[in-house]
């Protein structure tokens, strides 16, 4: 794939406080597309706080989060986006978002990422045909001349209509959820809502999906389904994935890139391999003897 | 006795027990303010017992708690139970078909069958009092239906916008002379300007705070009315507001009237019954568009907000718009409705915009379920025609004697029957969500998963 290995996101010097707390300290790092990032860490080491940032729900204290979007060149693009005053500069071949500069819904509709969340957030008492038609809201919405065309049933709109529905149908047949299709989302078992979840995003139309624990409360067969759905997202939608994850066999398996945080810092960055022998790594998850504690920190540098 | 199982959550004796604490309170509370009257006589007060009258209020008391205890205890139990979700297409969509035409048939010929049943003079009454006030309601519930059942955006102040309409039709009107019907969309936009600046401030705001602000905004609406006298002429209001006219032809009893043209026995009547029709139109047009509305994508975008705001913003979706669009409809059809108003008065003042109104819109589609057309419809009718219905009670003064006035007691008829049906019914009457698309089949969503709303 020519795509692998250009620079999708780069986040740089990224820091997130509240108040005194520092959530995210100096915080850089690049997800390539058409790979799987994971984001991983111990509880409280301030990984979805990056969702946050990325997807726009908080404004980063300090920090630049450029997304590359098309294939062209980007040669200066990210001094030109931040000498200016606009979060975007570039072409339609190579358009290039600083992300902390939009408002969360344009990161959504311009720069094209999309997210889940830890706590599934899907409009229960809408069907699920419904909450996949709600994500293509914006290509809808235009289609139906801001309402004003659709009021009156405008022909183009009702193809719009129907292409919604073929995309909402392929995502729901992708998922294993077309038997359900009519059923309202507050209805489906927990593992369905995160499938759910995830072809609700995948219907933005995104090229950087952003998943917050999405194998959690799953089974094993389950967490297997979801490794072959994300695995499928990355090489067959030409879009990228981010992921937070805790379990471990999820995120060995199918991520290219692993990215682990600690206390709001970022300790290690590389192949799941590399992460897996990574002393800092062993460190911040299993914690390690009194005895070795200056052996250990001697050998990571702290 | 059949309550006495033991898998209700509370038994019979209980709610014995309970109500008859109750009672005690009761007693404790009426013995001297119920049981006793002071009478004057001559130079003296006496005091006289009333013990049957003490006896009725702490019957209807234990009565009344005993009924609402038992009632509770079932919905406990019966919610104990493994609930079935609502599968297939909901009674509604059912009915439907068949309800619709002959609900629609109904009102057609409504004003015809008063005149039929209560004669020339006697069908003024059924066609003002009952026809065109039902249906003001009908529309403004409509109207509020899409800011609070849809965007669920709690909006205490709607008759704001309703005076928005009603003051945009007589001032200009009155001053410049337009026609009602260019007035009519010109009240309605401007209306929608004023949802709009509403929404603005109350964009952050949720829940509880949210209708605070609405119910500020509406009470500065009428304030404003009452204080600016140059501009409103304050609590002196506008008369002599011009009367809607037929394309051209008014309802005089001039030569060029109504009556004279067609060669009609000159009444007033005819003016009535224009004005039903009117309201009619304007009603059905304001039905046809929220159900539009609901099928298209901001409708969609409407409920996802009332449903998850934050899940809206990462799907894309500009939440500020989509709530300013809310506002901004709700309030146009309360425009058209105040300005409809006005026409039908003649006479308008800012003590027609109290905050009762907004109350009475808001229990009409809370009572009505709201989201829901239909519902909006049969709490309007028992509501609105209800209250009408009271005054027509004269046998009542047969058995209560003279002095009686049924009339009176419209508050606490109104209060009583909206908890029982927030008892019996919490989500209003019609208490189940049709999907705005189907792949197979439209199955109704249960309101247990529907979200209320959050502001």
């Amino acid at each position: 794939m020519s795509l692998v290995s250009s620079p999708l996101l780069t986040v740089e010097h990224m820091t997130m406080r509240f108040g005194g707390l520092v959530a995210i300290n100096d915080l850089s790092f690049v997800v390539n597309s058409g790979e799987i990032t994971a984001l991983i860490g111990p509880n409280g080491a301030g990984k979805t706080t990056v969702f946050n940032c990325i997807t726009g729900f908080y404004k980063p204290t300090v920090g630049r989060l450029a997304l590359r979007l098309g294939n062209g060149d980007f040669d200066g693009l990210v001094d030109e986006a931040t000498a200016g005053a606009d979060a975007v500069a570039g072409n339609a071949d190579a358009m290039l978002y600083l992300l902390e500069r939009m408002p969360d819904y344009e990161i959504t509709q311009k720069a094209r990422i999309a997210r889940t969340f830890q706590n599934i957030r899907l409009f229960s008492g809408m069907t699920v045909l419904e909450n996949l038609l709600v994500a293509q809201h914006n290509a809808l919405n235009a289609a139906s001349l801001y309402t004003f065309g659709g009021l009156f049933g405008i022909p183009s709109f009702k193809v719009a209509e129907k292409e919604s529905i073929e995309k909402a149908k392929y995502w729901l047949e992708r998922t294993g959820l077309i038997d359900r299709a009519d059923d309202p989302a507050g209805d489906l078992s927990y593992g369905a809502q995160r499938r759910l979840e995830i072809a609700r995003a995948m219907c933005t139309n995104p090229v950087l999906l952003c998943l917050d624990e999405p194998a959690a409360g799953l089974n094993p067969k389950e967490s297997a389904e979801l490794n072959a759905l994300i695995r499928s997202i990355r090489d067959q939608h030409e879009c990228s994935v981010m992921l937070i994850e805790h379990d471990m066999s999820v995120v060995m398996e199918i991520s290219d890139h692993v990215v682990v945080l600690d206390y709001g810092t970022k300790i290690a960055d590389g192949t799941p391999d590399e992460i897996k022998a990574d002393p800092r790594v062993i460190a911040a998850y299993l914690g390690v003897a009194d005895e070795e504690v200056d052996e250990v920190e001697a050998e990571v540098g702290l | 006795m059949a309550a006495t199982s033991d898998d209700q959550p509370a038994s019979f004796a209980d709610n014995v027990k309970n109500a008859l604490f109750w009672t005690a309170i009761a007693f404790g509370l009426f013995i001297l303010l119920i049981g006793l009257k002071t009478d004057q006589q001559a130079n003296s007060i006496v005091l006289e017992p009333r013990p049957m009258l003490l006896f009725g209020v702490l019957a209807s008391v234990f009565i009344a708690t005993l009924a609402g205890n038992m009632l509770i205890s079932q919905r406990t139990s019966a919610r104990l139970k493994p609930s079935s979700v609502a599968a297939g297409p909901s009674w509604l969509s059912r009915v439907e078909p068949v309800l619709k035409p002959f609900l629609l048939a109904f009102v057609l010929v409504f004003p015809f069958v008063s005149i039929a049943l209560a004669g020339w003079q006697g069908s003024i009454k059924w066609i003002d009092n009952f026809g065109i006030q039902i249906l003001i309601y009908v529309m403004l519930g409509w109207g509020l239906n899409v800011v609070v059942g849809l965007a669920g955006l709690l909006d205490l102040g709607y008759v704001a916008f309703y005076a928005v309409g009603a003051y945009s039709y007589a001032l200009l009107a009155t001053k410049f002379g337009l026609s009602f019907w260019i007035l009519l969309p010109v009240a309605g936009i401007l209306a929608a300007f004023w949802g709009i600046i509403l929404g603005f401030p109350v964009l952050r705001l949720r829940g509880d705070y949210l209708a605070v602000v609405t119910l500020a905004f509406g009470e500065i609406i009428r304030l404003v009315l009452i204080n600016w006298v140059d501009f409103s002429n304050g609590y002196a209001g506008i008369s002599s507001i011009p009367r809607p006219t037929l394309f051209g032809i008014p309802f005089t009893s001039g030569d060029d009237g109504f009556a004279a043209r067609f060669g009609l026995e000159p009444s007033g009547l005819y003016y009535k019954i224009f004005l039903f029709y009117l309201i009619l139109f304007l009603a059905l047009i304001t039905a046809w568009v929220t159900t539009k509305l609901r099928r298209l994508p901001i409708g969609r975008a409407w409920e996802a907000l009332r449903e998850d705001e934050i899940a809206c913003r990462a799907l894309g979706i500009n939440t500020t718009t989509t709530k300013l669009t809310a506002f901004a409809i709700g309030a146009m059809f309360g425009g058209f409705g105040g300005s409809f108003f006005a026409a039908r008065q003649g006479f308008i003042s800012p003590e027609s915009f109290t905050f009762i109104e907004s109350a009475q819109i808001l229990a009409i589609v809370v009572l009505g379920g709201a989201g829901s057309l239909y519902g909006v419809v049969i709490a309007a009718v028992g509501i609105v025609g209800g209250f009408e219905i009271l005054r027509e009670l004269d046998f009542l003064k047969a058995v209560f004697g003279n002095d009686f006035d049924p009339a009176q007691y419209r508050a606490l008829i109104f209060g009583l029957s909206m908890v029982v049906i927030m008892l019996w019914k919490p989500r209003g009457l019609v208490s189940s969500r049709e999907p705005s698309v189907a792949l197979k089949e439209r199955k109704a969503i249960s309101t247990d998963l529907v979200k209320e709303g959050h502001g």
